[in-house]
């Protein structure tokens, strides 16, 4: 094999009907965005699982390091003032 | 899989005690392992190989059944063995992106192919000789795949995880369509009946062989088990099927090729023969019927399409060069 350039990656995304969001699905390779959106058409949607399709170039897409996971979300731990618990409302007040 | 940027940024953690003592008890607490984790080197190496070959089975498996969609005696058998080889490919671009994910990458993959270093299933390289042996890979081939891919499904690394989670909704029809095959043959003239008894006879026993090694001669079993990447042994796996299976074929009427093979009342399962393992090895190590064929098909396919893929990637510079807009999402 000659010394081929790889061909990029995409990330898949997929609407499974209207109403809900688009979802990850995979990847594939693909040298453009025409040739992913109909990759991906063929190879995750060979049984009616979507409407729309998203694809991008998985260079693109920034993700927090699991490393850093506990200074990223830790934070959130000790708030539970953000929950509706937190707060005493009498039962007489009923269903809030 | 997700961002290939960090891949890597996690393996120069040191395997100290501790890190693995933490990592095994993530596994222990049915954590999943996801893409960018830190991981020790050993696990990755065995889900690159894993996983790998299981891509690689998945794309040589479309070769034996291509074989005859030319000639598929009706329109109706043509257009399923079409989409069931069609997921194949499906199936082996999951595994592909998900072995991606451990850092290895697709180039690499296809040269360990095309170059005959990789391993596949040993089945592939077996010859379809007749239609009705279209049918007896999909009852008996897919079928063992399924009793393989459905605890995998369950896997500790997440990526393959849900690859097995497609692949195995997809299975159901590739096993169903071979029995239906095969049932009409059995329920046929008998000439179609030796046919079906003459492609069950070949292939059951590889199909058995299809499990691996029996427990005991499996090197990398334990360590895969204790990682929760494999859930059952592979004997364990091997008698699932026996027991699934041999109904399945006394109602077509037609006899296993085992004189050993005999309901075990007080085990409630199956007892069979014993595997030629002499021949197992033999296929596995490069000198089954087709193997040469087999990889030198892949090559040819590679190739073949070289000019393709550098026309794509000059085409895509050149958009890019011109800076036309590439066709938004929503
Ligand atoms: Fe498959
Ligand atoms: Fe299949």
């Amino acid at each position: 094999m000659v010394d081929e350039e790889e061909i990029p990656l995409w990330e898949v995304f997929i609407r499974p009907r209207n109403g809900l969001a688009h979802r990850h699905c995979g990847s594939l390779h693909a040298t453009d965005s025409k040739m992913a959106l109909q990759a991906a058409r063929d190879v995750y949607t060979r049984r009616g699982e979507g409407l729309s399709v998203w694809v991008i170039p998985s260079v693109q897409i920034s993700a927090s390091d699991p490393q850093d996971r506990e200074e990223m979300f830790d934070p959130s731990d000790d708030k539970v003032y953000r929950h509706p618990n937190f707060y005493n409302i009498p039962d007489d007040v009923g269903h809030m | 899989m997700y961002s290939q940027g960090l891949i890597g940024a996690g393996s120069e953690n040191k395997e100290t005690p501790e890190f693995l003592a933490a990592f095994q008890a993530r596994i222990d607490a049915d954590e999943k392992i996801e893409p960018n984790d830190q991981m020790p080197a050993a696990y990755r190496k065995t889900l690159i190989r894993q996983i790998g070959q299981h891509a690689h089975s998945e794309i040589v498996g479309m070769l034996p059944e291509g074989n005859w969609i030319t000639r598929a005696p009706t329109l109706r058998r043509k257009a399923a063995l079409l989409a069931k080889v069609q997921d194949e490919g499906g199936h082996g671009l999951y595994l592909y992106s998900a072995a991606e994910t451990l850092g290895v990458s697709r180039k690499e993959m296809t040269e360990e192919l095309i170059s005959g270093r990789a391993k596949y299933s040993s089945i592939f390289n077996y010859p379809t000789q007749t239609w009705a042996d279209i049918g007896a890979i999909g009852w008996l081939v897919d079928g063992a795949a399924i009793m393989n891919q459905v605890p995998l499904c369950r896997c500790s690394y997440g990526p393959y995880a849900r690859a097995m989670i497609r692949v195995c909704k997809e299975e159901s029809f590739h096993q169903r369509q071979g029995y239906e095959i095969i049932l009409t043959l059995a329920e046929g003239s008998e000439a179609q009946k030796d046919m079906a008894q003459d492609a069950l006879n070949r292939w059951w026993w590889p199909s058995l062989m299809m499990f691996g090694p029996p427990d005991g001669e499996s090197p990398n079993s334990d360590q895969s088990t204790l990682w929760k990447i494999k859930r059952f042994t592979n004997d364990e796996l091997r008698q699932k099927f026996v027991d699934a299976t041999v109904p399945q074929a006394l109602r077509l009427g037609l006899s296993l090729p085992d004189e050993a093979l005999k309901w075990n009342e007080t085990q409630e399962r199956y007892d069979y023969g014993e595997i030629d393992w002499d021949e197992f090895w033999n296929v596995v190590k490069g000198h089954g019927p087709l193997n040469k064929e087999r990889v030198a098909a892949r090559k040819k396919a590679w190739d073949e399409g070289a000019w393709v893929r550098d026309a794509a990637m000059a085409h895509a510079k050149k958009v890019s060069q011109l800076n036309i807009t590439p066709i938004a999402a929503e």
